[in-house]
């Protein structure tokens, strides 16, 4: 990998209160591709996207190195923090009728993620939104424009969140289960835009995702995380060879269509993948 | 977006309900000037009136006719602007009520402002620093707000910054010296003392109205603050606030520009109420700083029975909250575009 986006190192998160760390020595890193963290709810996955945005209120955040391009990411200030944030690295969000502020236009919305780090007219602002919302395939960009976040279908609002936070030409683009809050059939749709703008414009991608499907079609390489930890790390062409017990019982517990129609095996959790990767060796 | 804001709609059907519920007030009103165990007659003639002379005036006042019938004067009444004479005052209630309600208005638009324009912005910044120090400050001052019972703190404040300090003017509107002197066109003084030109009456007016009028504040900015903390955390921990945050906006620009513009319309029915409830209910206050309001003329009459006054005060406080219903409901429209 040729001079990573992003290079994590023994990433650990503790929320206050919690027993265990919710993400235990993750480590990765990132090129300009696409890297998939897949999951089940509760592995740790969206914490590690708002740690690496420094957007965790109140946890526990450390980490041996955790470097995007040519910042510390573990001593950036928040001053840095606020350059860094929708300019340079941003994160889509789950559900659009969440993420959105609901009293203000989309299209204002989007110039704001413009305004906030180029010094610029709101005519110029204005323009650039526009010209994003056509990008992401919406073919009547001045009345979307104008339109509040209720008045916008789930798939419509939620590329409105990718033209809001791809408008700055950011380097790494994190999307926590971008597509989840989607109806099946705009879903497919909406990965397809997110994808090829990812790839025109050679932005680094972290898509954080339950679905093995997805993932599968969508990225790179694979990270699989149980319980805060990565337990498997794989190019996502390989994802039928892994090796990990915990990947594949998640491969088996996927039902495929005209597939046998036995029940589905259940996945049989061993205490040993709470251990640390080291001891498991 | 289709039928915009103010389609005739939404005007018929907003004044259609306004209707009904006004209806439904002057039903209440009319009763409770029945159910009372007061007798308007003697009320009126007097304990040694003669047998002729009760009859006299228990015709006089319709009562031999049916209830519907007696409603329907009632309601004539009311439509004239006739709402009998106080038998307290000796006057019509229209004047008196003309005359107490603008000191009262004066009183609580000074303490409502007072106290939102405090209770707001304290209760952002305690749901900002929620269950840190500036947090607990504020929650022991509004606590405080709360249970401080007012008479006592308008007495103590009246010690502290009138005899004490000297800092601000005792009881009353106005020094007694300026008492009369000011012509009375809306009995709002302030407004009327800065219509005849006279500062010095203005200067004296303000100086009475700044302590009774932060001291209701206070109590009042301690419910605003403690709304507005919840109101701000509900908000804070919604998913558009780390959108605001991963675009890039500080945490001060994602607290006024997003969370703050989302618990508008919640803050206005609470002020609104609020305003209403200072209107209605400063009659503590108001007997404490000798001023001569609607709380402390609802109170009295109601102390002597004095019913044509009671009704109309009723009647007022009514009409009070269902304008202050209307307002905040075209606020609602203004700040909350999925109302529209």
């Amino acid at each position: 990998m040729s001079h990573p986006i992003l290079d994590v190192a023994g990433l650990t998160v503790r929320y206050p209160g919690a027993a265990q760390p919710a993400v235990r020595g993750v480590s990765f890193q990132l090129g300009r591709e696409r890297l998939g963290i897949v999951g089940e709810s509760g592995s740790g996955k969206s914490t590690v996207g708002r740690a690496l945005m420094r957007l965790l209120p109140g946890a526990e955040v450390s980490a041996e190195r955790m470097r995007f391009e040519e910042v510390d990411l573990t001593a950036a200030t928040e001053r840095q923090m606020l350059k860094i944030r929708g300019a340079r690295m941003s994160m889509i969000l789950q559900d659009p009728k969440f993420s959105l502020n609901p009293i203000r236009r989309c299209g204002l919305q989007i110039e704001e993620a413009y305004r906030t780090h180029v010094r610029s007219s709101r005519a110029e602002a204005r323009a650039r939104a526009l010209a994003m919302l056509e990008a992401v395939q919406i073919r009547d960009p001045e009345r979307v424009y104008d339109l509040y976040p209720h008045e916008v279908s789930g798939g419509m609002g939620q590329r409105v969140m990718i033209a809001m936070m791809l408008l700055t030409d950011p380097d790494l683009v994190i999307a926590d289960e971008p597509t989840s809050a989607l109806d099946v059939t705009v879903r497919l749709q909406v990965l397809k835009i997110l994808d090829d703008l990812v790839r025109e414009k050679g932005i680094g991608l972290i898509m954080i995702s339950h679905d093995l499907n997805l993932v599968r079609n969508f990225c790179d390489r694979v990270l699989i995380m149980y319980a805060g930890r990565v337990v498997e790390t794989l190019a996502a062409r390989d994802l039928d060879r892994a090796q990990h017990p915990y990947t594949r019982g998640l491969l088996a517990a996927q039902p495929r269509i005209g597939g046998k129609r036995a029940p589905l095996p259940v996945l049989q959790r061993e205490a040993a993948w709470n251990e640390d990767r080291e001891e498991m060796a | 977006m289709s039928g915009g804001t103010w389609s005739w709609q939404r005007v018929a059907g907003q004044g259609g309900s306004v209707f009904v519920t006004l209806f439904g007030l002057l039903i209440l009103t009319f009763v409770i000037g029945r159910i009372m165990p007061v007798d308007p007659v003697r009320a009126i003639v007097g304990e040694d009136a003669t047998r002729e002379v009760y009859e006299a005036a228990y015709l006089r006042l319709g009562l031999d006719k049916p209830m519907w019938q007696q409603f329907l004067f009632y309601l004539r009444d009311v439509a004239t602007l006739d709402f009998g004479t106080s038998i307290r005052t000796g006057q019509p209630v229209l004047d008196d009520v003309k005359r107490v309600l603008p000191a009262t208005i004066e009183l609580a638009t000074f303490a409502i402002v007072f106290g939102a324009g405090v209770g707001v912005p304290l209760g952002v910044l305690a749901a900002v620093h929620k269950d840190r120090w500036p947090d607990h400050l504020i929650r022991v001052f509004s606590l405080m707000g709360h249970s401080m019972p007012i008479f006592w703190t308008g007495m103590i404040g009246l010690l502290v910054f009138y005899a004490g300090l000297g800092w601000v003017g005792g009881s009353g509107r106005m020094s007694q010296f300026y008492i009369g002197l000011v012509p009375e066109r809306t009995n709002f003084l302030l407004i009327d003392s800065a219509l005849a030109g006279q500062w010095d009456v203005f200067c004296s007016a303000i100086n009475h109205i700044l302590l009774p009028a932060s001291l209701l504040g206070y109590s009042s900015s301690a419910y605003i603050t403690r709304m507005t903390r919840s109101f701000m955390l509900d908000q804070l921990n919604q998913e558009y606030i780390t959108t605001a945050r991963v675009k890039g906006l500080s945490r001060r620009q994602t607290i006024w520009r997003h969370a703050f513009g989302n618990i508008r319309v919640q803050l206005v029915t609470i002020v609104a109420l609020a305003y209403g409830a200072l209107l209605e209910g400063a009659v503590l206050i108001e007997t404490v700083f000798a001023w001569p309001g609607f709380g402390q003329y609802l109170t009295s009459n109601l102390l002597i029975g004095d019913m044509n006054a009671v009704m109309t005060c009723v009647l007022i406080v009514g009409l009070i909250f269902i304008t202050l219903n209307l307002i905040s409901d075209l606020l609602y429209r203004i700040f909350d575009p999925r109302t529209r």
